[in-house]
């Protein structure tokens, strides 16, 4: 699906904008930024509450194309302006890891 | 024990290093202007005139026996004896240096008994040099532009080439500096793409490089993260400057970390790092030395060519 649908379909706050025709065509959910880098397949959508600058590395690392921060955690400014010099989407919504997990995989796999 | 005025923990790696490496021969003035210990104090003050230096050195023979300063040659103009010999006045009680030893220390030295020079000897007791903080100085200043030229140079040609012509990339990793945590890794992910290396090897190389990254963010006093591409592999090697590591096994072992509360929570010392590792790697090896630091070393093989020969199903 195209980032714009999950956008539009989880109702996500765009905070990071890169390009609306991006495909998700998998996704991970974890809080564990090792975890993320050994295991998250590339094209994903990171779900997590990691809502820092070293996420984006790891994001960046790991070819992740969008990260969505859950549970409405303040997200801060050089976190924003990594995201924007890697090129990588940042979205956020005050739902929790396990709703946003479902209504993705409901996207992609329902 | 030995006392250095700065904390050699948080100081550059490359300083202190210096200051161990450079040995007190390195910095001393081997040309020393001496007197014979029945030279009188008024010949010794006019050698010290003429040559600009507070301090001469009394032999015997090649044996050093005492020194005159400024301060005992005033002394003598005070209470008149100007024209005794060095040997009725000078100072026998005297603090010697070593050539051999590291300039550590000279330093240390100068810190404990504020004297302006020490005579150096070499393993036999002879008289080989003085030094002064003026010849420490000068000769640090030297070899510091020297690693700074060095340094500098690595840095402008961004990447170097060994005799071999391969690639050799090197980071400096700065303890809990999170700022910049990954930087490394991502640089070393860009370099492999440009030189057009598949994709999932490169995932595993930036899996390693990671891992080894944030491992001298978190764990260690810092360090350095090095990438070496040869024809057929990439090895990817992190050095730090301590604590090491007390349990090497035990480091090894998924789920086991020293993290604190504050690391954690920020997605990092799950225990993951090192079998991360480990596991994208087709060579493997630490070498750790509690109080010193640790060296952690992982080779990647490259597919060959003409292994296709080899493996007509592949």
């Amino acid at each position: 699906m195209t980032i714009s649908r999950m956008i539009k379909q989880l109702d996500l706050e765009t905070i990071v904008q890169a390009g609306e025709t991006i495909e998700i065509k998998n996704a991970f959910t974890s809080d564990l930024l090792s975890d993320v880098m050994a295991n998250a397949p590339s094209d994903s959508v990171l779900i997590t509450i990691q809502a820092h600058k070293n996420t984006v590395a790891v994001a960046t690392l790991a070819g992740i194309t969008a990260i969505i921060v859950c549970s409405g955690r303040p997200i801060p400014e050089d976190m924003i302006q990594a995201a924007g010099d890697e090129g990588i989407a940042l979205l956020k919504t005050k739902n929790n890891q396990f709703q946003v997990s479902g209504g993705v995989y409901q996207e992609l796999y329902g | 024990m030995t006392t250095l005025p700065f904390d050699t923990l948080d100081s550059s790696l490359t300083l202190v290093e210096l200051i161990y490496r450079l040995k007190i021969k390195d910095a001393m003035v081997r040309n020393v202007h001496t007197a014979g210990r029945t030279d009188s104090l008024r010949t010794i003050q006019k050698l010290m005139k003429e040559s600009s230096v507070t301090g001469i050195p009394v032999k015997d023979g090649k044996r050093l026996i005492g020194l005159v300063s400024v301060d005992d040659i005033m002394s003598a103009l005070d209470g008149n004896y100007i024209e005794d010999k060095a040997e009725d006045h000078m100072s026998r009680n005297l603090i010697v240096l070593e050539d051999d030893m590291p300039l550590s220390f000279a330093i240390s030295y100068f810190e404990k008994y504020r004297y302006g020079r020490f005579p150096v000897l070499n393993k036999d007791k002879e008289l080989v040099g003085i030094i002064s903080s003026r010849d420490i100085i000068v000769s640090l200043l030297l070899e510091i532009n020297k690693e700074v030229e060095r340094l500098e140079r690595e840095n402008d040609s961004g990447s170097q080439q060994t005799e071999s012509g391969h690639m050799v990339r090197r980071f400096m990793v700065k303890q809990l500096d999170f700022e910049k945590a990954g930087k490394a890794s991502t640089e070393i992910k860009k370099l492999l793409k440009a030189k057009g290396i598949d994709t999932r090897l490169i995932r595993r190389i930036a899996v390693a490089a990671y891992e080894l990254e944030m491992n001298l963010v978190v764990h260690t006093h810092g360090g350095s993260l090095s990438i070496t591409l040869e024809p057929d592999h990439v090895e990817i090697r992190a050095q730090d400057r301590g604590p090491g590591i007390e349990d090497v096994e035990l480091a090894q072992t998924e789920g086991y970390s020293t993290a604190n509360e504050w690391i954690r929570s920020l997605g990092f010392g799950a225990g993951m790092g090192l079998p991360n590792v480990k596991r994208v790697s087709d060579q493997f090896s630490i070498q750790s030395k509690p109080g010193e630091g640790s060296l952690v070393v992982c080779t990647i093989n490259l597919p060959q060519e003409d292994s296709h020969d080899d493996k007509p199903d592949d």
